[in-house]
């Protein structure tokens, strides 16, 4: 069946640099040296990364960060912690967004 | 839950688990283990200097965990006698470089000769290091273990324990429902005594390994993460913690076809592949007894049947020392697990 995403292409992401080399490179290298140890765990980032993706709805990252926070040492149910950290700023951005609707029912309303 | 053996399942047979790891390898033959040796001039591999003799006592064991490597549980009844435990004791003697005795299985305290072999190792080398490798649980398992904490202690014994996470979830997955309460309070009671307390010199190191198909993380993160927490929620204490990557053999293969995961978990331990590991394998400064007293390059190759490969001293009875520095190290693509990432062996990540 053909679809758009597909679990193999994940292993081809390092192929970005067969169009593109000098840019890939520098993405790559900045790349490591975020997920590094620095002020945050590599475990704390893990979890970050793991909440990301869910906001982003990438399936590649999603797979990604959910075995490598496995890998980390994370539970279960820190994971799904994270995705719900994630799913409350996406919820809230909505949300608050309504006092802007809220502004503006009184700008036009009698 | 039963043994393989006891279910009869084919992958208890080491050739057809041979065949697994061979048929299904991804890349082929072309990107074997022997190939990736070869390719940093590293085969063939060869011993350094034996320092560590590597006991299994025996299959025998409480618990049936599903990653075993050694198919063991209650209904596996091979295990050592005290004949071949005299052997042991021989070689123990006469060769002076060993400094280390490891005792695994199973359950090495389910032995009925189990504490008669630890007092005479201690008898014979006085200085010698003695690990068990104990599982826990066997210490609330009946009345009788229930003093194993001073009877380790009386021997000096290094106590080596898995705990693959410090929540009861994961652990029971992994090890069997109600494992995670029974070894918290095992641990306490090898902390009563002294075990893994500062200042006693009474050493309790943990193991961890996934509870699936993924590698384990960095070492010194995990030992970190683990002492908070084991801290915090248990008041337990222990001294190092080491990670282990899951062997793709035995319950650990068949849970990998099982799931469907081999050829990604393969891929992975291949893609992860590290030289610096691969140098510091144990294999080359251990030698493995099975519990018939055969010997093997270490404790995987024991359950795949893959004996030293010798022309003699292939069992204690003939044990030869020059011959075995002179052999090379039997591998094959379950090696793997032993030179991914940060690198795997009994005592944790090896680069
Ligand atoms: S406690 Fe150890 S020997 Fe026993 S079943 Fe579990 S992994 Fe195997
Ligand atoms: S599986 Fe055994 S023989 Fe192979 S590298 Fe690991 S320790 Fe050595």
């Amino acid at each position: 069946m053909k679809t758009y995403y597909n679990p193999e292409d994940l292993k081809k992401f390092g192929s970005i640099g067969d169009l593109q080399k000098s840019m890939a490179d520098k993405f790559f290298a900045y790349y490591a040296e975020v997920f590094k140890e620095g002020a945050l765990s590599a475990r704390e980032k893990s979890l970050i990364a793991l909440a990301v993706a869910h906001a982003l709805q990438c399936p590649y990252c999603i797979d990604a960060y959910t075995t490598d926070t496995l890998e980390k040492g994370c539970d279960e149910e820190q994971m799904m912690e994270a995705v719900h950290v994630a799913a409350a700023i996406r919820g809230g951005a909505s949300l608050v967004h309504s006092t802007q609707m809220m502004n503006k029912i009184k700008e036009i309303s009698m | 839950m039963k043994s393989l053996k006891a279910q009869l399942h084919t992958l208890a047979d080491p050739e057809e688990e041979l065949a697994v790891l061979e048929e299904r390898h991804p890349g082929g033959a072309d990107n074997n283990f022997k190939n990736h040796l070869d390719r940093i001039g590293l085969f063939p591999l060869l011993p350094t200097q034996l320092e560590i003799f590597q006991i299994n006592m025996g299959k025998m064991c409480n618990q049936v965990c599903k990653h075993c490597h050694v198919d063991a549980g209650p209904d596996r009844k091979e295990i050592m006698t005290r004949e071949t435990m005299q052997l042991c004791l021989d070689v123990i003697k006469k060769e002076p470089f060993l400094n280390c005795v490891d005792l695994t299985g199973g359950a090495p305290e389910m032995n009925p000769d189990f504490r008669w072999f630890v007092d005479s190792i201690r008898l014979i080398r006085p200085d010698i290091k003695i690990i068990v490798r104990c599982n826990l649980t066997i210490i609330l398992a009946n009345p009788k273990f229930n003093d194993l904490p001073d009877f380790f202690k009386k021997n000096s014994v290094e106590v080596v324990s898995s705990l693959p996470y410090f929540s009861a979830m994961k652990t029971d997955a992994q090890r069997g429902d109600g494992v995670f309460e029974k070894s918290i309070k095992a641990l306490k009671l090898l902390n009563q005594v002294g075990y893994g307390m500062e200042g006693s010199g009474l050493v309790l190191n943990l193991v961890y390994n996934p509870s699936g198909a993924f590698l384990p993380g960095s070492q010194s993160e995990l030992e970190g993460e683990f002492r908070k927490k084991l801290r915090d929620r248990f008041e337990v204490e222990f001294n190092s913690l080491f990670t282990i990557t899951n062997i793709p053999i035995s319950r650990f293969l068949e849970y990998l076809l099982r799931s469907e995961n081999f050829e990604n978990y393969m891929e992975k331990l291949l893609s992860s592949f590290n030289p610096v590991a691969a140098t510091g394998v144990m294999c080359r400064n251990t030698i493995s007894i099975g519990w018939d007293g055969y010997l093997y390059d270490c404790d995987f190759n024991q359950m795949l049947d893959l004996k030293v490969n010798t022309t003699h001293s292939t069992h204690l009875s003939n044990w030869d020392s020059s011959a075995l520095a002179d052999r090379s190290i039997v591998i094959n693509n379950h090696c793997f697990g032993c030179t991914a990432g940060a690198g795997s062996s009994c005592g944790g990540a090896t680069s």
